[in-house]
């Protein structure tokens, strides 16, 4: 092996890979939250079985989880290009990633309403809750547990996908890191130390969520 | 944009050869998940059966190498070992590079499936096979294998289907599978819009029969 490793020109670019990192979790966490918003909503609307409107939702669902994620950003970086829609990296970044997210979190959600049983409702309405409070205090509370877990995995998934942005021109955490690689040559040092980063980002939020699962269903038995 | 008769035309339209050229393609994806699915799949199960056996020492040691493979995203992990192998002194082509690094991403995920599976088995299952009079191996073979694979069948899947979408990563290191070929493509055509999203229909067609059939076996096997 007559390779010397220098991890000297990382170090001093590290200020500028945290900040890259804190991009990283910017847009992953917003596309989180919008694929939440979107996923409910095509879950809804998948289970409402009104036809003219499933066949969106399902094909949206079966898109985004069929075909892979770097092609779903390229379509929207440069596919949608060619119709004169032309998104900052940023933007292109965040509508695959939202997209992609609303798929998956879609059929968990799915998932999570069915896992619940019809009898739920009925009993909570038998005691004299409205539609409202049976809902908002003995389903959503029941559903939010079962797809508590893999929506965390979505979040951790959501900040592994954002690191496609560098193929595209996006300079959060890996985008960064191939900037400041192709200066000095020190690629493996610069992107293992990525990789150090990114498995700090991933565990930060598996501790966050083991939290926020402790505040909220700690008290709850099962 | 116009183009008189008489301008050299430096791009071609997207033609019905070229859908030959992205199967070709869509062949090399296959190929690539074919080996690296498998491969990584028999390895994940033996990592999953150790970490299952030895406690905390395994899961602090093969637990944290795994889990790094699962934290980092694969990108990074194709870019740093495609430059980490010449280092060492094995220069790997990008496809060997691509299908190495795949098989250990597969592993890892795989890893905790199996070891999921194994955990499903109840103990007392398990001691009531020994009692029997099998070995250990047989209870392996015979007892929790079966058991094992039906509850852990559904997330085995979504891995496989993960990985041989994410194997269109390993266009990133310079093999040309199908989204490579794609942007091949593109850069004659300028048709992007399009040939993506052929791209996509040809990913479609590998992804979602594989993902219709296994739900199909799944329910095959809950009435078992």
């Amino acid at each position: 092996m007559d390779y010397t490793f220098h991890w000297r020109p990382v170090f001093r670019r590290l200020p500028e890979l945290l900040e890259a990192g804190l991009l990283t979790l910017e847009v992953s966490v917003l596309a989180m939250l919008i694929g939440i918003f979107l996923g409910l909503t095509l879950a809804l609307i998948k289970m409402s079985g009104i036809r003219s409107i499933t066949w969106f939702a399902t094909s949206w669902i079966e898109i985004a989880r069929n075909t892979p994620a770097l092609l779903q950003l390229f379509f929207v970086g440069f596919g949608l290009g060619a119709y004169g829609i032309h998104l900052s990296p940023f933007l292109i970044v965040l509508c695959a990633i939202s997209f992609n997210n609303a798929g998956y979190l879609a059929e968990t959600f799915r998932g999570g309403f069915q896992a619940v049983p019809d009898t739920q409702l009925k009993a909570a309405r038998s005691l004299g809750m409205t539609l409202s409070q049976a809902y908002s205090r003995i389903i959503i509370p029941q559903v939010m547990r079962i797809v508590y877990y893999p929506m965390t995995n979505q979040m951790v998934w959501s900040v592994l996908v954002s690191s496609l942005g560098m193929l595209v021109g996006f300079h959060e955490l890996s985008g960064a890191t191939q900037f400041e690689a192709s200066r000095t040559y020190r690629i493996f040092e610069f992107f293992a130390v990525t990789a150090v980063i990114y498995y700090i980002i991933v565990k930060l939020i598996l501790g966050a969520s083991k939290l926020i699962a402790w505040r909220f269903f700690r008290n709850e038995a099962g | 944009m116009e183009q008189s008769a008489s301008s050299i035309q430096f791009f071609t339209a997207f033609q019905l050869s070229d859908i030959w050229f992205l199967g070709e393609a869509a062949g090399r994806t296959l190929l690539i998940a074919a080996l690296s699915i498998p491969g990584g799949t028999v390895l994940g199960i033996f990592f999953g059966w150790v970490l299952s056996v030895s406690g905390w020492a395994g899961a602090s040691s093969l637990g944290l190498i795994l889990d790094v493979f699962r934290s980092v995203p694969l990108i990074i992990q194709l870019i740093l070992f495609f430059n980490f192998f010449p280092i060492i002194g094995i220069p790997l082509d990008p496809f060997q590079a691509g299908t190495v690094v795949l098989m250990f991403y597969t592993s890892a995920l795989v890893a905790a499936v199996a070891r999921g599976g194994i955990e499903a088995v109840e103990v007392i299952t398990r001691r009531a096979a020994r009692s029997l009079g099998m070995t250990y191996w047989q209870d392996l073979r015979y007892i929790v294998f079966p058991i094992g694979l039906r509850a852990v069948l559904p997330a085995w899947t979504g891995v496989a289907l993960g990985v041989l979408k994410d194997s269109a990563l390993v266009s990133v290191i310079g093999y040309v599978e199908l989204l490579r070929a794609s942007q091949i493509l593109i850069i004659r055509t300028q048709q992007p819009f399009l040939i993506f999203a052929v791209a996509g229909v040809f990913y479609f067609a590998l992804s979602f029969p594989i993902a219709r059939i296994m739900e199909r076996l799944e329910q095959k096997w809950q009435n078992d």
